[in-house]
């Protein structure tokens, strides 16, 4: 065992090892978030709310699919950390506090992913 | 009822929601909460229309009428309010995480800026978007 005081080991991680972790990511997910959504604003406002054709257009650019992702990632990501919060925060029943923390993670993940597959699909097939 | 004995005694609460008096920062972070809970709902929109546009013209106009129903207007109207409001004020939060505006006196105006500025926006990205919206209202 190292030679360390109880709190020089608690340093910056806290007693659950993982420490800052998640307010970290919560605020650069924010900061990523910011010129992304911008962007996303603009650009619906700007081209797509119309019709198939294009929408479609749309998707199909380089650019528009690169960012579509960083905002999927970053978009998604931000929303699982902010649902876990509000869920740890009010539910205080254990058993169903897990269960609904397992269902945003899933929730997150499947709906991020779902959507970066048709972005990837639309850029893709041009 | 104090007689029989293990009766619980009313113990003093910490105060909550219904008395404190309502100030413009309190009523903005818990907007804050339910527009981030309204545009994690909102998702499944944003995630069905993609794969719409992904599956092609049919199911595109299945999300097209959605959308521009009246209630899928009201929806996308309170979703661009959550988003643009959502945005301002995680700025303000950001500001603040870097230990800036805590007095009093600027908490409140930053507040009243931000929602001022959530409302205006809101109405410019629709004014803006209207016309495009084929034949939306």
């Amino acid at each position: 065992m190292k030679e360390q005081t109880p709190l020089s080991r608690a340093h910056g991680m806290g007693a659950a090892h993982s420490g800052v972790q998640h307010f970290w990511v919560q605020r650069l997910t924010a900061v990523a978030l910011i010129p992304l959504v911008i962007w996303f604003l603009v650009s619906l406002v700007g081209h797509v709310v119309g019709d198939y054709d294009s929408a479609r257009a749309f998707l199909s650019q380089p650019l528009a699919a690169a960012l579509l992702l960083l905002l999927i990632g970053a978009g998604f990501y931000h929303m699982k950390l902010g649902v876990q919060v509000v869920i740890e925060d009010y539910i205080h029943t254990e058993s169903t506090k897990i269960a609904l923390l397992i269902l945003n993670t899933f929730f997150a993940v499947a709906l991020g992913l779902i959507s970066a597959l048709a972005v990837l699909k639309l850029f893709i097939a041009g | 009822m104090v007689e029989t004995s293990p009766a619980p005694r009313e113990r003093p609460l910490s105060p909550h929601l219904q008395i404190y008096r309502w100030t413009i920062p309190m009523a903005l972070s818990i907007l804050h909460r339910i527009t981030g809970m309204a545009l994690a709902a909102g998702t499944l929109l944003f995630a069905w229309w993609l794969v719409a546009v992904a599956l092609g013209a049919q199911a595109f106009a299945q999300v097209h009428a959605v959308i521009v129903s009246w209630p899928g207007m009201l929806v996308m109207v309170g979703f661009t309010f959550a988003l643009i409001f959502h945005f301002l004020n995680g700025i303000r939060h950001l500001v603040w995480d870097v230990g800036l505006g805590f007095e009093v006196r600027t908490a409140r105006l930053s507040g009243w800026l931000v929602l001022g500025l959530a409302v205006i926006l809101t109405g410019v990205t629709w004014y803006l978007a209207c016309p495009l919206a084929g034949g939306a209202p």
